[in-house]
């Protein structure tokens, strides 16, 4: 294995720019890697090896000519496949998208391209980024690094394995109720969502508009902070894109303290019921926020128990609205049943066999919860405990700086487990849902391997809207503190692949 | 298709009260489409003003339209609405191939402008208020194009084909309260309205407003109730009705076809039916139970729109004069005759003859060369007025050339033909057809007018039939022309003065 | 106890444009009951007085200027596009023949 892949983001561009190390050679270490681990670990849809090669090459010539280029050039980085790419299929997961070019770049994909970045393929995912461990993608699962017979989390399970494999330095993730720190957490990397608005959704084929945030994933919280400084920003074609600057991540991630900082450590996201390996490493973590001059304080969310509720009224209303527009018309697959169908019949085909289960399953749930019977029942009601659980965390933030509270009650599932019960699948989303309804920040790090399994543990920190520079500060303390006492990097604990 | 068995309508409104509710949508004039960038102009070639925005593609967002928004609030003003403060968009959910996202996006709860209305004058001269529930703004659908059938209908065609340029044109639909209390008079109510909406419209110069290429289009609500009876009857939704003229013979068909059905002891379906010029018939469309079930929820891609009362008052302010007030002053300034005043305004002529008069054209002529010649025309045609290759200005030199006697009335219609088969102006039209005689009536008038001016009693004679008066005028110019005068046009001439004093 | 019928789920299914088999009518019938039953329960901590909250940030009045942007050409519009003709989108018959 190439050492280059086992730097980070920062290392590679700190490197690239000294000139020690080429763009292409980085670029082909990485592509390397994917022919190496790709099949086993499955987290590519689709590789562009070429024209990452391509973009690549034209870095190294701007810079041999003494170009001032941006901060990332040369980086390559992996694309989750539900962002809409001119130069590669984008599928979202789902046969009835198999093979459609979009005609026209997601802002943060364009983003990238001005960024001068690499882009090494589209990522895996739950069809429609509907689901917690890509079993729900229609082209197979990926396999989680640390053990090829679990799940790498979902839906961007494709993105969080592509860096614990060392397959990418950075990946783009979506986050609608933990889709980027759910797989940060069981596969040992980091994943931000950050403030909803701050990333462009223009170009993400949307899942839940009210929900959904592009954000970064990576292997360190620095890395994730370059990123994040990358693809945030307003954009004029998201109405709901923030006008105002966060700040530099990276600055903050740099400075980063957890001294005299209040932490408040949800009542409710505590730890019952959560797996005893996934509590003990939580337990260490506050004692070692504690030991570095941070305060822990007990804050009291109480509707936080009926958020799991109320996101799976709001996700599959929104969802079946949103999933509509793949009718066979404009783009997409079509099925024609025999004789001479209707364009409602050839619809009704299309969808049926074009979308996979849990999608059909949430069409139907979000069509109930809309219904004109059933509207104030159940999504009225749902968009009102949403009220209810931003007063709790407005009421939490008034008491604390950070929230924090285990990513998820468990390390990281084995395959099948929990396919046939929707209900215990949507539990794992239990500690990261209640950000996407308050539209607030969240990030998970890694804390170490649970001791009945030894597989990753991740924390979750939140912090009040617009404040995301301060989960880089605490989460690249924490990351200090701990490579300091384990004397490497989470990462650095993952068995090596054997592939053959 | 049976043809539906009609009550007489005399019959009709004996037995039943008639209710009516009017739901109009307004294409706006906006540069831009509602929602995108993309340019609001449908008769381009088929989708090439369409963007992934508009054609709906994954991943795409809406981002709203200022103008839009401003011109709907304008509306809203101009019919006497309340504008809400705190509003926003919805998504209104259906499968349709015309419709990109299989949601329209519109506006539920809280449109943009609520509780107006609007004074109605009907042919008649009564006058009704109409009450206005609310106005909303939504996208329009692309179009679909309907193949193999005989006759291009949705009916019977093998396939269709969608041209999305018209997707996400900015729409308002004005949605009236049920209207009662019309009688006999439904019908011409609902032509009228539509026709205030229109003028409102085209005054605020929010629309171009030609029905004809379905800028203002109708949906009339009929229904029957035994008089009476409290509750109101099952309604049917005639749609898309696209001229005035259409508009009330659909709601007069309404109105006897549903009195018949409920006399032999039928009961209304409620659904949407078609109007069809050609048979003068509407006939059923789809049963509106299927599809009325549209999860309405508020649009999560964009965010509230709360209109500042500064930009409320700004565009209040700015609103032009009111259709109906400025009808009331023209009346006083063209000094028209009543029944000539009201002839004008149902013939949907008084704009016209505005922009003539402000052209420099003296209102009776305009009148006269309007309702006497190019409306006549027009209708031998089956065309609207504002179809005629003909311009105000033209119409007002065309008067202004027989004013000042360069040409008289026979010449004058003979250059109006002209400018109609697209000649030109009709000064270049009198020159290029060298109309010679025109040019020398000049002098031959300077010379009648001096030798009326002597004989002042000539005229008052000639009016009272007594022809052979003109013998001493006629004389008079001869003698000034130095006998190069044609005698016969002298006496032309003379004789049209006469007619036209 | 949850109303989810099977008929219930058919209309839904019609509704949302889904062709479902027998089979899944039947499994979504049980598994939507389980799920309706449970997420029933945010009835319990909502009153009347609760405001709804639709978008997670509040922001209002996000305008466009009415200025053209670049539009796709028919060829990119239409790239994607399963059938087309003349330029446009083709589409089966709209109507059962009657
Ligand atoms: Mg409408
Ligand atoms: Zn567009």
């Amino acid at each position: 294995m190439s050492e280059l892949i086992k730097k980070t983001a920062a290392e590679l561009v700190a490197l690239m720019a000294k000139g020690e190390v080429s763009s292409v050679e980085v670029t082909q270490a990485h592509i390397d890697q994917i022919n190496k681990v790709g099949d086993a670990v499955h987290s590519f849809l689709f590789t562009s090896a070429d024209s990452a090669l391509a973009t690549a090459k034209e870095v190294d010539r701007r810079r041999a000519a003494g170009e001032k280029l941006p901060t990332l050039a040369g980086l390559p980085i992996a694309v989750k496949d539900n962002l809409a790419t001119t130069d590669a299929p984008t599928t979202a997961g789902s046969k009835i998208l198999e093979g459609w070019i979009s005609p026209y770049d997601a802002t943060v994909v364009t983003k990238l391209r001005n960024e001068l970045m690499p882009i090494l393929g589209k990522t895996n995912l739950d069809e429609f980024a509907m689901g917690s461990s890509t079993e729900f993608s229609a082209y197979g699962p990926s396999k989680n690094p640390w053990d090829l017979t679990r799940i790498p989390g979902g839906s961007g399970g494709g993105s969080s394995s592509v860096v614990a494999s060392f397959q990418a330095p950075l990946a783009i993730g979506s986050d609608t109720g933990g889709s980027i720190r759910f797989p940060g957490a069981v596969t040992g990397t980091v994943g931000t969502k950050p403030t909803y608005g701050a990333v462009s959704r223009y170009g993400l084929i949307a899942l839940a508009s009210s929900l959904d945030q592009i954000g970064p994933v990576a292997r360190n919280v620095l890395d994730a902070a370059y990123l994040q400084d990358v693809i945030a920003g307003h954009d004029p074609y998201d109405s709901t894109s923030l006008t105002q600057s966060l700040g530099s991540m990276v600055e903050a991630a740099k400075s980063g303290s957890v001294k005299g900082k209040k932490f408040g450590l949800i009542k409710q996201l505590a730890g019952e019921g959560f797996q005893q390996g996934v509590k003990n490493r939580f337990a260490e973590a506050i004692q070692l926020i504690t030991e570095a001059g941070g305060e822990i304080v007990e804050v009291d969310c109480p509707s936080f128990d009926y958020a799991i509720d109320a996101y799976y009224l709001i996700l599959p209303a929104e969802a079946s609205s949103n999933l509509a527009k793949f009718d066979s018309v404009r783009f997409g697959m079509r099925v024609t049943p025999e004789g001479n169908p209707t364009i409602e019949k050839v619809m009704a085909a299309t969808r049926e066999l074009g979308f996979g289960p849990e999608v059909k399953r949430r069409i139907i749930l979000g069509t109930y919860a809309l219904s004109a019977g059933s509207f104030d029942k159940f999504y009225g009601a749902a968009l009102k405990v949403r009220t209810l659980i931003q007063r709790d965390f407005d009421n939490a933030f008034s008491k604390a700086d950070i929230l924090i509270s285990p990513t998820a009650p468990t390390t990281a599932f084995k395959f099948g487990e929990k396919v046939a019960d929707p209900l215990a699948m949507y539990l794992n989303d239990i500690a990261t849902i209640p950000a996407n309804l308050a539209g607030i920040p969240g990030m998970s790090i890694p804390i170490g391997l649970a001791d009945e399994d030894n597989l990753p543990v991740g924390i979750q920190f939140l912090a009040p809207n617009y404040q995301d520079a301060k989960l880089y500060e605490v989460g690249a303390a924490l990351e200090g503190i701990l490579e300091g006492i384990w004397g490497k990097r989470m990462i650095d604990f993952a068995p090596n692949l054997e592939v053959k | 298709m049976a043809k539906a068995n009609l009550m007489d309508y005399e019959k009709a409104l004996e037995l039943f009260e008639v209710v009516i509710g009017l739901e109009v949508h307004v294409e706006l004039n906006t540069k831009t489409k509602m929602f995108c960038g993309c340019r609001n102009d449908f008769g381009d070639e088929p989708n090439t003003n369409v963007c992934p925005v508009c054609i709906g593609l994954p991943g795409s967002l809406p981002v709203v339209n200022r103008k839009a928004v401003e011109s709907s609030i304008a509306i809203g003003l101009a019919i006497g609405c309340k504008i809400e403060a705190n509003g926003g968009f919805s998504r209104k959910n259906y499968f349709y191939p015309d419709l990109a996202k299989n949601y329209q996006t519109s506006q539920f709860k809280d449109p943009i402008a609520y509780d107006g209305q609007l004074e109605v004058e009907v042919p008649s001269g009564n006058k009704f208020t109409v009450q206005i529930e609310r106005a909303h703004m939504e996208e329009d659908a692309g179009k679909l194009t309907h193949i193999g059938g005989a006759t291009g209908r949705i009916q019977g065609a093998e396939y269709s084909l969608v041209d999305y340029n018209r997707a996400g044109v900015p729409l308002v639909e004005i949605v009236t309260r049920p209207i009662l209390g019309a009688g006999s008079e439904a019908p011409e109510l609902a032509a009228a309205y539509v026709r205030s909406i229109r003028e409102i419209v085209k005054a605020l110069n929010v629309s171009e407003a030609r029905m004809e290429r379905g800028n203002v289009r109708c949906d009339a609500n009929v229904s029957l109730r035994p008089k009476g009876q409290e509750k109101l009857g099952t309604r049917t939704e005639t749609k898309n009705v696209n001229s005035l003229r259409s508009i009330e013979r659909a709601v007069r068909y309404e109105i006897q076809r549903q009195a018949q059905i409920l006399a032999d002891g039928g009961s209304i379906i409620q659904e949407t039916r078609h109007w069809h010029e050609d048979k003068g018939s509407t006939s059923s469309g789809r049963p509106k139970s299927d599809a009325d079930d549209y999860r309405y929820f508020p649009e999560p891609d964009l965010v509230p729109v709360q209109p500042s009362i500064e930009l409320i008052e700004k565009l209040r302010s700015e609103l032009p004069e009111n259709p109906a007030a400025k009808r009331k002053r023209l009346a006083g300034e063209w000094g028209f005759a009543e029944m000539e005043f009201r002839d004008v305004v149902n013939a949907g002529l008084m704009d016209f003859i505005e922009e003539a008069v402000a052209e420099g054209a003296k209102p009776q002529a305009a009148r006269k060369w309007y309702s006497g010649e190019i409306a006549r025309i027009a209708n031998s045609e089956d065309k609207d007025v504002s179809e005629m290759n003909i311009t105000p200005a033209q119409v007002a030199e065309l008067a202004r050339l027989v004013e000042s006697g360069k040409i008289n009335d026979r010449i004058a219609r003979e250059v109006l033909s002209a400018v109609l088969a697209g000649e030109g102006n009709p000064d270049e039209i009198v020159t290029s057809r060298n109309l010679e005689v025109v040019s020398d009536d000049g002098a031959l008038i300077a010379a009648i007018d001096e030798a009326l001016a002597k004989q002042p009693d000539v005229l008052e004679k000639i009016r009272e039939g007594k022809l052979q008066a003109a013998g001493a005028v006629i004389g008079a110019v001869m003698q000034a022309m130095k006998g190069q005068a044609d005698a016969a046009r002298v006496r032309e001439l003379v004789l049209e003065r006469a007619n036209r004093a | 106890m949850s109303e989810i019928t099977p008929d219930l789920v058919r209309h839904l299914a019609g509704l949302a444009r889904i062709d479902l088999t027998e089979d899944e009518v039947v499994r979504f019938t049980e598994q939507l009951s389980v799920i309706v039953d449970s997420v029933a329960k945010i009835a319990n901590i909502i009153d009347a007085e609760t405001p709804i909250t639709s978008h997670p940030i509040p922001l209002a009045n996000v305008f466009r200027e009415d200025v053209v942007l670049p539009s796709l050409t028919q060829e990119q519009a239409l790239s994607g596009a399963p059938d087309q003709a003349q330029g446009r989108f083709r589409v089966s018959a709209i109507l059962d023949e009657e």
